[in-house]
């Protein structure tokens, strides 16, 4: 569908059109994505036909021009329905985040974005490597350029949905003698690369990301390098970034439970009227822990906004804006546990039900996937250190 | 003037890739494998060793990217 520049503008009215998209398209097929942990066909066929894969790129290359803010709120509602696609979406724009910020001074990602929007093609992200582990900040495997040509080799544990993606943005080492930390980030179309599988996707939660794991090959030009340190990208985009939808999307999952919540709590106080059931003040201490969970989150990522607007470079690599973030991550993905776990309570043997209409069981599988992804003790060890040489908080 | 004694600690505590005796004073330490999280290590070993405490100004690359700009802020903070 064409956004004439007044229905972008209405960002109220296009939350709407999600919670549709969400209720009629997203929802009704979570079970079956869930259950056979299979990529969320249908409601990607729904975001693309609203050109929402492109929602973060500025108006002048044809995308939505939309904000952190706003892009986090289609995160979150997208959550409510069906984590497995929200957590899609929400990668998405962070490689999305990656090339609008850096890239679009290359005449070869100005083009690309462009094909990008037209095409609604679904970016992955190729972070972590075998023999190093989690920490997306070291490379092993780096980018060999040969004139205008580089090819590049990455073994990757998990390349979250790599078979359904149209490109993936792969981190390694600028050149094979470069150090560990020493970063790029370049973009592998689908005709640049082969993926052969290294493991499968079976796990609790999030199961529709797909994310298995993959040796890349790939070969192109040697403009598909991001024309920036992986280090600059890492701490103004990749890293606020992704604690920003991640964030939101899990507030999604929370939202949804205290909402099924709320279904059992109205369906026993119709039971025996003019008595509130324990369950309703269950429910609303819940909400007390909802309602900081959301306070913190949009605050946060209200502050990412503000820096992004004010566009300071030193602003992204202090310490106290990282370990901002990093409190932000480990809060969230604590309490959408905590939230699930306290409607499981007030739903009582419905929310535990694999088949019922309140269940909760996907929630509590998906909420505990949040602390895992980007380990929360890896996080809190950088904290600590980051504390250490932090003058004042 | 601190250049050697920062070369010996740059040696044992920033965890970089290559040998400190191959650097030049204006190598980049960033492209030598120092990260933000090493910088800490680097910084409160110098700072205990020149009796300094780094301003809130200091800590960033732009003190840190070389051994002469370590050696240029140390001096000003030795100084003081």
């Amino acid at each position: 569908m064409q956004h004439s520049s007044s229905q972008l503008r209405d960002f109220p009215a296009m939350l709407n059109r999600i919670h549709v998209m969400g209720r009629d398209i997203i929802a009704p097929h979570a079970d079956a994505v869930d259950r056979d942990a299979r990529f969320p066909e249908e409601a990607f066929a729904a975001l693309r036909a609203e050109k929402l894969l492109s929602a973060y790129v500025p108006v002048e290359y044809g995308g939505m021009g939309l904000n952190i803010v706003e892009l986090s709120k289609i995160c979150e509602t997208l959550g409510q329905y069906c984590a497995s696609t929200a957590m899609v979406f929400a990668m998405h724009q962070i490689q999305v985040g990656c090339i609008v910020h850096h890239a679009l001074g290359s005449a070869f990602f100005s083009d690309y974005v462009r094909e990008m929007v037209s095409n609604q093609y679904l970016l992955a992200s190729a972070t972590t490597e075998l023999g190093i582990g989690g920490d997306v900040r070291s490379s092993i495997c780096a980018v060999k350029v040969d004139g205008e040509r580089f090819t590049l080799e990455k073994q990757a544990p998990v390349i979250s949905y790599g078979e359904s993606a149209d490109a993936i943005l792969v981190t390694c080492r600028k050149s094979e003698d470069a150090s560990r930390s020493d970063q790029v980030q370049v973009l592998v179309r689908k005709q640049d690369y082969t993926l052969k599988r290294l493991s499968g996707w079976d796990t609790l939660g999030f199961r529709g990301t797909c994310s298995l794991g993959f040796a890349l090959t790939s070969a192109g030009r040697a403009e598909q390098i991001l024309p920036m340190p992986y280090a600059f990208i890492h701490s103004k985009t990749m890293h606020p970034f992704a604690h920003s939808v991640w964030g939101s999307l899990w507030l999604g999952i929370a939202t949804d439970a205290l909402n099924r919540a709320r279904t059992a709590v109205r369906a026993e106080a119709r039971k025996s009227p003019g008595v509130i059931p324990i369950s309703a003040t269950r429910l609303a201490e819940a909400d007390i822990v909802l309602f900081s969970m959301r306070s913190s989150l949009h605050l946060t990522v209200a502050d990412y906004h503000s820096l992004l607007t004010e566009d300071v470079p030193e602003s992204f690599s202090n310490f106290g804006f990282a370990i901002k973030m990093n409190n932000l991550k480990i809060s969230c993905s604590q309490l959408v546990i905590d939230i699930v776990g306290r409607a499981m309570l007030i739903c009582g043997i419905a929310g535990y039900k694999n088949d019922s209409k309140l269940s909760l069981g996907r929630h509590l599988r998906d909420a505990h996937g949040a602390m895992v992804m980007v380990n929360n003790d890896r996080i809190l060890g950088q904290s600590a250190t980051m504390q250490v040489g932090q003058r004042d908080g | 003037m601190h250049s050697e004694q920062i070369r010996a600690i740059v040696a044992q505590h920033a965890r970089l890739s290559v040998k400190v005796e191959e650097l030049a004073d204006a190598s980049d330490l960033y492209g030598a494998g120092l990260t933000s999280l090493t910088t800490v290590n680097l910084m409160l070993a110098l700072e205990d060793h020149f009796n300094i405490e780094f301003t809130d100004a200091m800590l960033g690359r732009k003190t840190f990217g070389s051994i002469q700009s370590l050696a240029e802020a140390i001096e000003e903070l030795v100084g003081r």
